[in-house]
């Protein structure tokens, strides 16, 4: 039961990223795809319906870890206090952006919110990206189960460690990279036009440059922790990761290549979700490392709630899991074809 | 700045941003209510001008969702970030209903907001009353979650405590359908209805006093007044009557500091004016109804209420002065709302309101006061649990984030003073907008 929900935790962290990515990353690179007002109201069009929803997997995930694994949500949410309090508020202007840009009819204050909107699409993505490299790392985690970070020490990844460090901001910039990358190849899929061309071109050029981040940010996980690679001879779900984001990435290219959005768009879905399965199994059970002593490390067993709760819990999950993927097959049916910007003070 | 002063900018943080947040669901729970019974009747009518004022109050719902969502994102992180040691001590419970709540509510309103506000001709007339229907039961499944978590806080039912020394759920159903979540639910969510029946009424008469839009504004008027004027009845017997007699009950340290009550006794009063002097143990100036509190709390005139005498200081409620004022402003309040709506129903049932200029300029001025009421009513009840964070189980003292300083609580405190004066400065400007340019009659989207 307890490795079921380390599993569900692990599925809606994936499930965040990938939906909630493509308009994080369609988001930062706006400025750059669409240079008119018709033009980005296509990109909030194509993005509009859904991010809420997409933004709804971070609560989720929230919850699922309050419910199951509350000593690790304690833990993580007040050791990160101000690095938190920076997603809320850029969550807080980022959404704020998306819905109040398109109620006036003037220049500069949908200018004033594009920049916003973009720059705060930014950071978040750059953010996630340090927050999975500190899990990954670990955090200072003592024997009353409690840590508190600094921002930065001597950046390096070891004792003390600090929020930021060399491996932290390299996982961030990758994880930007990524983002990016899935957000240009969602809008290639979605929009048409100028729009659909530049995210196109765009997102072979970002291609290319995960294909070079990527070994580097598996090495420098190799360096930084070289346990959790033996996971792979005796684990085979992590093999199964490894080659769905390596057809990812193939799917991204030839989808690319041969001007086919949608697969390649897919393609960075796949890449996304290999990546944080790849990462999940590979540090399963340990949820939040210390950097202290491994045996300080807070696990999914060790953790956890009772069983009979996650019992309790997993019943109503498997009803509302199923009715949440319904909706979000139905929004996006009702919204299938090209993104159409809307005009006046009507839509995003 | 030691812990003590941590645990007080910790709450404050939370008190600050939970009411702030609270401003924007209370009017669209409540508007979502009236906006599917506008579009219903426009159906059933097939009079097209319930749509266009339909279609007026989904883009000010839509904007005030927008807040609403922004604004709870941090409250549910909060716990963590602030109150972790509760979060690790409750978290088994109340993880469970604040994960439903994500899951059962959020999905379903974030799927269909945007369908609601801008998929009008998308989704044609039937879709779109569905559309309205998704929202009114996201939202108000939201409320149910999130009122069943605070009433397992005021009383903890369906747990047990672990050899750890941490809560886990015992009776999942005992938990969901704990009896003081049931009342509280429904005083809740009446309150939300009396603050969306002021907010429609006030522009109703306030597009009356201007001459402008007034088909729209009789509207307005028609479903607002009497649906307010049940709510507001509805709030005060007997959803009001349950929840003073389960606090009587489970709570009477509380019912005898929100009453300033400090000694025992029988045929205990109410007080209409007066102030708590807690140093001198007393009420100063009274001005009270005798015997008035015996019968909210027990039902009869001279049942015997007990007073804080009775009670170790240690768990009186840490402010009780705030807690008296908070309570009794919302009594006062409720009073009022249902005056103001039994005389604006009565003018307009005999075809008078809109000659009678002093009332529609009461109802378009008397929007804010429901939020005021709201927020107490809310006061009440998180100061009357106190200083229990868990009632009888866990001391709020006991639950802050021993990891995160005085200083740096104030210091994100201050940050979100800032970025919410900005947002709720953002809000009015396009809430004026969107009244100044009134109801419009084609549908977008």
């Amino acid at each position: 039961m307890v490795e079921l929900w380390f599993a569900i935790l692990a599925a809606c962290v994936t499930a965040y990223v990938v939906l909630d990515g493509f308009d994080l990353g369609a988001g930062a690179l706006h400025l750059v795809v669409a240079r008119t007002d018709e033009e980005r109201r296509q990109v909030l069009a194509a993005i509009g319906p859904f991010w809420d929803g997409n933004e709804v997997w971070l609560l989720v995930t929230g919850g699922v870890l309050f419910v199951a694994f509350p000593a690790v949500l304690a833990a993580g949410l007040s050791g990160f206090y101000f690095a938190i309090f920076l997603v809320l508020w850029c969550l807080v202007v980022r959404g704020i952006a998306i819905e109040f840009r398109s109620h006036v009819e003037d220049g500069l204050w949908r200018a004033a919110w594009d920049a916003a909107f973009s720059v705060a699409s930014g950071i978040l993505a750059l953010l996630f990206g340090v927050a999975l490299g500190n899990v990954v790392r670990g955090v200072p985690l003592s024997a009353d189960g409690w840590f508190a970070l600094s921002l930065f020490t001597d950046f390096r990844p070891h004792e003390p460690v600090g929020i930021l460090d060399w491996y932290t901001v390299l996982v961030g910039l990758f994880a930007l990279l990524a983002l990016l990358t899935h957000g240009a190849a969602y809008l290639s899929w979605k929009t048409e036009g100028a729009v659909g061309q530049r995210s196109r071109t765009i997102a072979r050029r970002l291609g290319l440059g995960l294909l070079v981040l990527w070994p580097a940010v598996t090495g420098a996980t190799v360096r930084v922790r070289p346990t959790y690679f033996s996971a792979f001879a005796s684990r085979p779900l992590a093999w199964l990761a490894l080659v769905t984001l390596a057809a990812g990435l193939i799917a991204l290219f030839a989808g690319l290549r041969r001007g086919r959005p949608l697969a390649a768009f897919l393609g960075s879905c796949a890449f996304l979700a290999g990546l944080l399965a790849a990462t999940a199994v590979t540090m399963f059970p340990v949820l939040l490392p210390s950097t202290r002593d491994p045996s300080l490390s807070l696990t999914a067993l060790g953790s956890s709630t009772p069983v009979a709760g996650l019992r309790t819990a997993l019943g109503w999950a498997s009803i509302g899991f199923p009715l949440a993927v319904a909706y979000f097959f139905l929004l996006f049916r009702l919204h299938r074809g090209p993104a159409v910007a809307a005009r006046g003070r009507d839509g995003y | 700045m030691d812990a003590g002063d941590a645990l007080f900018w910790h709450r404050l943080q939370f008190a600050f941003t939970i009411v702030y947040h609270y401003l924007f669901p209370q009017l669209t729970m409540g508007l979502a209510l009236l906006i599917v019974l506008m579009k219903a009747i426009g159906l059933r009518t097939g009079d097209r001008r319930w749509d266009d004022a339909a279609r007026f109050w989904i883009r000010i719902f839509g904007i005030n969702f927008a807040v609403g969502v922004v604004t709870g994102i941090p409250m549910e992180f909060q716990f963590g970030t602030n109150w972790a040691r509760f979060s690790r001590f409750a978290g088994g419970v109340v993880g469970q209903t604040l994960a439903m709540e994500g899951v059962f509510a959020f999905f379903l309103e974030s799927s269909f907001l945007g369908l609601l506000v801008w998929g009008e001709r998308r989704l044609g007339r039937v879709g779109h009353f569905f559309a309205a229907l998704a929202l009114f039961a996201g939202s108000w499944l939201s409320g149910y979650f999130i009122v069943a978590t605070n009433a397992f806080l005021q009383h903890p039912v369906g747990h047990a405590l672990t050899e750890d020394g941490v809560l886990r759920l015992a009776d999942f159903w005992a938990f969901v359908l704990n009896p003081w979540a049931l009342a509280q639910y429904a005083h809740t969510m009446l309150g939300a209805v009396v603050t969306a029946s002021f907010v429609v009424a006030a522009v109703g008469s306030f597009y009356l006093l201007q001459g402008r839009h007034a088909d729209s504004a009789r509207l307005f008027l028609r479903i607002a007044l009497p649906v307010g004027l049940v709510a507001s009845l509805l709030v005060a017997f007997p959803t009001g009557d349950i929840q003073a007699k389960l606090v009587a009950r489970y709570q009477p340290v509380a019912l005898a500091a929100m009453e300033g009550r400090f000694e025992s006794g029988p045929r205990a009063a109410i007080a209409m004016i007066g102030q708590p002097n807690v140093r001198e143990r007393r009420l100063d100036n009274p001005i009270a109804i005798p015997g008035m509190l015996s019968f909210l709390a027990y039902g009869t005139f001279h049942s015997e209420v007990r007073g804080l005498d009775e009670f170790p200081e240690d768990t009186w409620p840490d402010n009780i002065e705030l807690l008296y004022y908070a309570f009794h402003i919302m009594v006062g309040l409720g009073t009022l709302f249902i005056a103001i709506l039994v005389l604006a129903n009565v003018l307009s049932w005999r075809g008078r309101l809109e000659r009678s200029g002093p009332m529609l300029w009461v109802l378009a001025l008397a929007f804010p006061f429901p939020y005021i009421a709201n927020t107490a009513g809310w006061m009440t009840a998180e100061l009357g649990r106190q200083p229990w964070l868990v009632y009888g189980l866990f001391r709020t003292a006991e639950g802050s984030s021993a990891n995160v300083h005085a200083g740096t609580a104030l210091f994100t405190l201050i940050g979100f003073a800032g970025l919410y004066f900005v947002l709720g400065l953002l809000f009015l400007f396009l809430i004026v907008r969107e009244i100044g340019h009134g109801p419009s009659e084609a549908p977008h989207g």
